[in-house]
């Protein structure tokens, strides 16, 4: 009774803390402006099975997708036994779905072993890559400290979660064999049988092993979700929302802002009464509550794993800009702003911006808007769209423009070309 | 090899409407292909292949402004819709149905922004007509200047490539012709950007380790190819700058699908 009771209080406080996270986090990405992604529904969870579900955009790269594969894949179908593993804790039983499943108790517990040991392997391979083979993918100025650590933290979790997996099965294999109190034979052990031999014979040390890894093993996964919310594996959740809220338009198709174009109108004609569009926010973004809840999703979605950056040509000609830190800035920013409202309550200003304390303007002149980024991405992440909302803020509020392009605009509006021609020589090229 | 300039007929819509006719498409010029040199001859070959299949076609001519594309991707957003609502003005008085343009930018704008401001077009680039024409039996590579042994690559223009997922249209062009294909190793989708969109064009590139045609000259040099396609006038002056930057101006020409059309039919 007192494992049950302790049990249950854990799982309560992990799933009510997690949930607590989660809320955060929701609430603050609703700090956002207003967008609307509620077209076109079908297409939507249609984009959603394939980016998200499907993965079809991890592919470009084949051996990062398959090791990807086995982890998520992992991930998915082992939950069904932390399902059982759940009822178990609470109710008090042992292997709760044997009996009702039968000879296919046998296949799953088989199939979750060898899910195990390949999201085991697909691990140590990633940390392989990420600290020995050092892939410049996995570097960079935004690639600090903590999310170096915490790529790493995830990889050795999700390695004692799955060791602790395997060898609660290898002691529970040895104490059905041995007949040994509640411990009925079910199940199949493809893999833990070689882990075995390496376990003492008694019976009360198996039972302890037994004991100890399935509690290490689901306070680690107590401990591991609620770790998640904090870091960028949030991604395993925020991938589906993303990509189901993606862009659907074509990459090229930059949005037109609705407050210009009543401004527009209203210069072209006196008369044009200007459709409400809402309350008048700035021009742009400065920081990130100007930006929209899908750019802000879409940072808290984002897992660092540079392919945004990898691909950009500026940052492959050693320029400021990558991709990827305006990603993680976002997040940064957006939770900082988070923090302070929990703490100094909703009038507090902190004097910070994401403008200029974090991404410089340097970043964001550097951008040829090539949409290599965006193509990049495995789960439509567009950061593009903050580079450029950001740019509207400089250009359009603060008219700092780089002296060049402000040439350039000043010839758009005076001749109708980027260049200094007069119109009248529009037909020139004929001859 | 040109011909002399006089021979190509490009009416006006002014011209037009005063004859109280309507072309069946218009041709949207742009900026680049109005006043940049080399832009410009390809202005002209475009022009010959619009000649050539009897198109009926004309210009706005001094009535045509800037799309607005590299304000609004600079971030003049004012400035842009300014620019949009007065084409769209000049469109509309002449009731245009369709649109083709000779480049990416001006085609993506027009196809792509101007409709959420009230100008609803057909928009194609011309590399889509070209392939139109090919498919219909109207344009071969015949009469012309043979490309055997020539080695072509195509570059993707990013805002056809990526911008509209326009990436065969252009190599149809490529493919009649008796030429030797190859493609860099980041095309298509992966293509590398020339480095003049967003405003790049029109401004000193960010403090780096290089510039990012030299970046893409080493696809170009990877894939030994003797002849570059392109299909936008900034790509033409960016992969021209790196092809002279790379010192291989004698081994590398650099040419737009119209004017390999034009060549490869004598026109």
């Amino acid at each position: 009774m007192i494992p049950q009771i302790l049990f249950i209080i854990v799982l309560a406080a992990a799933v009510y803390l997690f949930s607590k996270n989660v809320g955060k986090i929701r609430r603050n990405i609703l700090l956002g402006k207003d967008t609307d992604r509620s077209d076109n529904p079908a297409l939507r969870w249609k984009t959603m099975a394939k980016i998200a579900l499907g993965q079809t955009k991890m592919v470009k790269r084949p051996l990062a997708a398959v090791l990807h594969f086995f982890i998520y894949a992992g991930f998915i179908i082992i939950n069904l036994e932390v399902m059982e593993i759940l009822l178990d804790g609470v109710i008090g039983t042992h292997r709760i779905f044997s009996k009702p499943l039968g000879g296919l108790y046998n296949l799953l517990i088989g199939g979750f072993e060898i899910l195990a040991i390949l999201v085991l392997l697909a691990c140590v391979v990633f940390l392989a890559r990420r600290n020995i083979a050092r892939l410049k993918r996995f570097s960079g100025v935004e690639m600090t400290k903590w999310p170096r650590s915490d790529a790493n933290y995830i990889l050795i979790t999700e390695i004692l979660l799955m060791t602790a997996f395997l060898t609660m099965n290898a002691a529970d294999h040895k104490l059905q064999l041995l007949n040994f109190g509640h411990y009925i034979k079910a199940g199949s052990f493809p893999i833990s049988s070689f882990i075995s031999p390496l376990l003492p014979d008694s019976a009360t040390s198996l039972e302890f092993i037994e004991r100890f890894c399935w509690w290490f093993h689901i306070t680690g996964i107590l401990f591991f979700l609620n770790y998640v919310p904090y870091s960028k594996h949030f991604h395993i959740l925020l991938a589906f929302p993303n990509t189901y809220y993606s862009n659907l338009k074509p990459k090229g198709e930059f949005t037109n802002m609705a407050s210009v174009t009543n401004e527009v109108k209203a210069m072209l004609d006196p008369s044009f009464v200007p459709e409400n569009i809402g309350e008048p926010g700035r021009f742009g973004a400065k920081d990130v509550t100007d930006l929209t809840w899908k750019n802000l999703m879409e940072a808290y979605t984002c897992t660092e794993c540079g392919r945004c950056t990898s691909v950009c040509p500026a940052n492959q000609t050693g320029k400021l800009l990558s991709p990827r830190k305006i990603m993680m800035d976002t997040r940064d920013r957006i939770t900082e702003v988070g923090n302070n409202l929990d703490k100094h309550g909703k009038d507090y200003q902190d004097s910070k911006t994401l403008l200029d304390d974090y991404i410089s303007r340097e970043e964001l002149w550097a951008c040829t808007t090539c949409n290599a980024c965006t193509d990049a991405c495995p789960v439509n992440i567009n950061p593009l769209e903050i580079i450029i909302e950001m740019r509207q803020y400089i250009v359009m509020e603060e008219s700092q423009a780089p002296a060049s392009l402000n040439i350039m605009f000043g010839n758009v509006e005076n001749n109708g070309a980027p260049w200094k021609y007069s119109n009248a020589d529009r037909l020139n090229w004929k001859g | 090899m040109e011909h002399p300039k006089s021979e190509i007929k490009v009416p006006t819509m002014a011209e037009m409407a005063a004859e109280g006719k309507q072309p069946d498409i218009l041709f949207w010029v742009g900026c680049a292909g109005s006043f940049d040199e080399r832009a410009q001859k390809i202005t002209r070959d475009i022009c010959k292949i619009l000649n050539h299949t009897g198109i009926s076609f004309a210009v706005l001519g001094t009535e045509e402004s800037c799309t607005g594309d590299p304000a609004k991707r600079a971030g003049n957003e004012f400035l842009f819709q300014m620019q949009a609502m007065a084409n769209i003005q000049v469109l509309d008085a002449y009731q245009i149905k369709k649109i083709v343009t000779g480049c990416p930018h001006c085609f993506n704008t027009l196809k792509n922004e101007y409709p959420g401001l009230g100008g609803n077009y057909e928009v194609i680039h011309h590399s889509e007509l070209i392939q139109q024409l090919i498919d219909d039996g109207k344009l071969k590579a015949e009469g012309g200047e043979s490309f055997k042994g020539k080695r072509i690559t195509y570059h993707d223009p990013c805002y056809l490539g990526r911008g509209n997922n326009v990436y065969e249209a252009p190599r149809k062009a490529l493919e009649i012709l008796d030429a030797d294909l190859v493609e860099m190793k980041r095309c298509k989708s992966n293509g590398l950007c020339c480095g003049a969109g967003g405003g790049q064009m029109f401004k000193e590139p960010e403090k780096g380790k290089k510039e990012i045609n030299v970046e893409r000259m080493s696809d170009v040099l990877e894939a030994k190819a003797t002849v570059v396609a392109a299909a936008c006038p900034f790509c033409m002056t960016m992969l021209s700058d790196g092809v002279k930057l790379a010192d291989k101006e004698q081994e590398i020409q650099v040419l737009d699908i119209a004017e390999i059309t034009v060549r490869a039919n004598g026109l």
